[in-house]
């Protein structure tokens, strides 16, 4: 067996070996910033398609008639495209599932961070992180198939296709991520500050509400609104459980289309591409995404604002 | 301390009592927040549970070897996942092979190249942004890029891009919480003994973040595999009684891309399709398809929490 001789560092720079690594680390770096490039790119190209594909449409309606407009029938003979019905059911049933997240989601995140027991909160993290992967057309199938004919015995006028289910499952579905963010931010405040208020004699319950939850607010709002952008864009759900009818309704027992059960609608049947019924779920699209945007924009910044706190 | 003879109580007595009061008060009230804590928890747990397993006894009775390999059918009886579970694993395949080599490069470059500044910031923000925009609308992006910009259609390639994109953030992020959990003593060591950046990443930070890299992936994937509405966005079609041609054959050159330009419907379409019917038995078929997705989805993320639990042991030893 030969040995090889270790060259040294001369004959390494000669044989162009230092050259060639030299020349590997410089690709490298630039194609890493091409890869981290690429997510603004994404950005960027939703932003692009979602406005030049509704740029036709608001050439032909004007967006104060379709913001204010109350009829959204864009496949009648004399369409009308006012977007309220469809942002009202969106917003409705976003509203029912925060009803159902805020104030279940606020005593589980303060009962897991305050009161339970090491092992408890060892075994509940990993199984509220495996209810968050439960997809969400399985979720549309408890609305439609098992919760909705279980209420309608309960709720008088209860339809079949309903905003009430949905909301609630909403609700449901986005309770594991709250609790798991907002007690991530009551774990961020410092125990310093809870053995300061134990020593002033407060009790675990008044530590928790007057020492953590404000402590931890940042974080505990940053939760509920990221929350709350989660449900304003769930599809699956609505667009099976709440129908794709456009319905301008306050009765959450009444079924109606939300902007992505409208989307789903559209994608589903056969309007040409480039008819002016067809661009709605770009102008529609839009909406969702200039609402979702301002949820994670304000969800950023309280989230930073309380990692930075502490 | 006096007792007087008129049974009045002392100051100091009163104050004594007020004390043990207001202690079992707050005991009394901590005791009402963990109860209601515990009750919160098992009702929401014990719904989900409900749901889950009336989803797993409507449809286990479904599952049997016949539905697994036959085509969806107009007569539910007979209808089967075949061509949904081949086409979810393809665009999983797709997906992975796009998403997880950007992600780690765009990670690692966040993590450990960009130095901090204006440009940082924005792509920053930018990476959490993207985790939150709704996945409809990275439908709508597939739909007006990919299908009518490229005029790739609605194939299986178009699938992957377009879940590769969604999943991107999750990958993004977990590779730098792997990233930045590395003790700074092997990149200091390794650049010490003359490595350079490349070096140091390839050889030392990206084997060190592996667990925590393969956890956000699998993560990813599990999304991916149960996502419906970008998929529906760019209109696949939900009744497809053919496979896209094998990747592998026996006849040169073994391996083929045919499949990716194939049409394709994936599990949670299915199951989506079959809901919306009216009759009872293909709510059946749905159950059962969700059955399988479900078994496709905790497994992965089981698979990730235990890489998870074994890497924070292997911290603490």
């Amino acid at each position: 067996m030969a040995l090889t001789r270790i060259p040294n560092a001369t004959e390494l720079v000669a044989s162009g070996f230092v050259a060639r690594r030299k020349l590997l680390s410089r690709v490298m770096s630039v194609l890493l910033f091409i890869s981290a490039a690429l997510s603004v790119f994404v950005t960027t190209a939703i932003v692009v398609i979602l406005v030049s594909e509704s740029w036709d449409f608001f050439a032909q309606v004007s967006i104060i008639d379709f913001l204010t407009g109350t009829m959204w029938t864009p496949v009648f003979a004399n369409p009308q495209f006012g977007v309220l019905p469809l942002l009202l059911a969106t917003l409705q049933t976003a509203a029912l599932a925060m009803i159902i997240a805020v104030p279940m989601g606020l005593l589980m995140s303060i009962y897991l961070s305050e009161y339970a027991n090491p092992k408890v909160r060892e075994i509940m993290k990993p199984a509220l992180e495996l209810l968050e992967a439960v997809p969400t057309v399985v979720y549309g199938y408890f609305a439609l198939l098992v919760m909705t004919p279980f209420l309608q015995k309960f709720i008088p006028g209860l339809a079949g296709i309903n905003l009430l289910v949905p909301g609630i499952i909403l609700g449901i579905m986005i309770l594991p991520y709250v609790v798991s963010v907002s007690e991530d931010a009551m774990r961020a405040v410092p125990n310093g500050l809870r053995e300061g208020a134990y020593a002033l004699g407060m009790s675990k319950w008044q530590v928790a509400l007057r020492v953590v939850v404000p402590g931890a607010f940042s974080g505990i709002t940053a939760a509920f609104i990221l929350g709350m952008s989660r449900a304003v864009g769930e599809t699956m759900i609505l667009a099976i459980a709440a129908g794709q009818n456009p319905n301008l309704t306050f009765d959450p027992r009444e079924g109606a289309a939300t902007i992505t059960a409208y989307i789903v609608q559209v994608s589903l049947g056969d309007l040409p591409h480039g008819s002016l019924a067809y661009s709605t779920i770009f102008s529609t699209g839009l909406v969702l995404f200039i609402m979702t945007l301002g949820f994670n924009l304000a969800g950023f910044y309280l989230r930073k604002r309380f990692r930075e706190a502490y | 301390m006096a007792f007087t003879s008129s049974g009045n109580l002392s100051a100091a007595e009163i104050s004594t009592r007020d004390a043990i009061g207001a202690v079992n008060r707050a005991k009394r009230i901590d005791m009402v927040f963990a109860v209601g804590g515990i009750l919160v928890m098992v009702i929401a747990m014990g719904l989900l549970f409900t749901l889950i397993g009336d989803l797993v006894v409507r449809g286990m009775a479904r599952i049997d070897y016949d539905f697994l390999t036959s085509f969806p059918s107009r007569r539910p009886e007979r209808a089967g996942i075949l061509s949904a579970w081949v086409g979810s694993i393809l665009v999983m395949l797709t997906t992975a092979f796009l998403a997880i080599p950007i992600g780690v490069a765009a990670g690692l470059y966040l993590e450990e190249y960009a130095r901090k500044g204006w440009l940082s910031n924005i792509i920053e923000i930018n990476v959490s942004n993207l985790a939150g925009v709704p996945s409809i609308i990275y439908g709508l992006l597939a739909l007006g890029l990919f299908v009518y910009g490229l005029d790739l259609g609605k194939t299986i390639l178009v699938a992957g891009m377009t879940l590769g994109l969604l999943i991107l953030p999750i990958v993004i992020v977990s590779t730098r919480e792997a990233v930045r959990a590395i003790p700074r003593v092997i990149k200091e060591g390794a650049y010490g003994l003359g490595a350079d950046q490349w070096q140091v990443m390839w050889h030392y930070i990206i084997p060190a973040a592996r667990p925590g890299i393969l956890t956000g992936a699998i993560v990813g994937l599990s999304r991916a595999i149960g996502e419906t509405a970008p998929i529906i966005t760019i209109g696949a079609l939900t009744f497809i009684a053919f496979l896209p041609p094998a990747p592998i054959s026996g006849e040169f050159p073994f391996i083929n891309f045919d499949w990716l330009t194939d049409g394709f419907t994936v599990l949670p379409i299915q199951m989506f399709n079959w809901i919306s019917r009216p009759q009872a038995e293909f709510h059946v078929n749905a159950a059962a398809t969700g059955v399988v997705l479900m078994a496709l989805t905790l497994s992965l993320n089981g698979v990730a929490i235990w890489i998870r639990y074994r890497l924070r042991r292997a911290h603490h030893n």
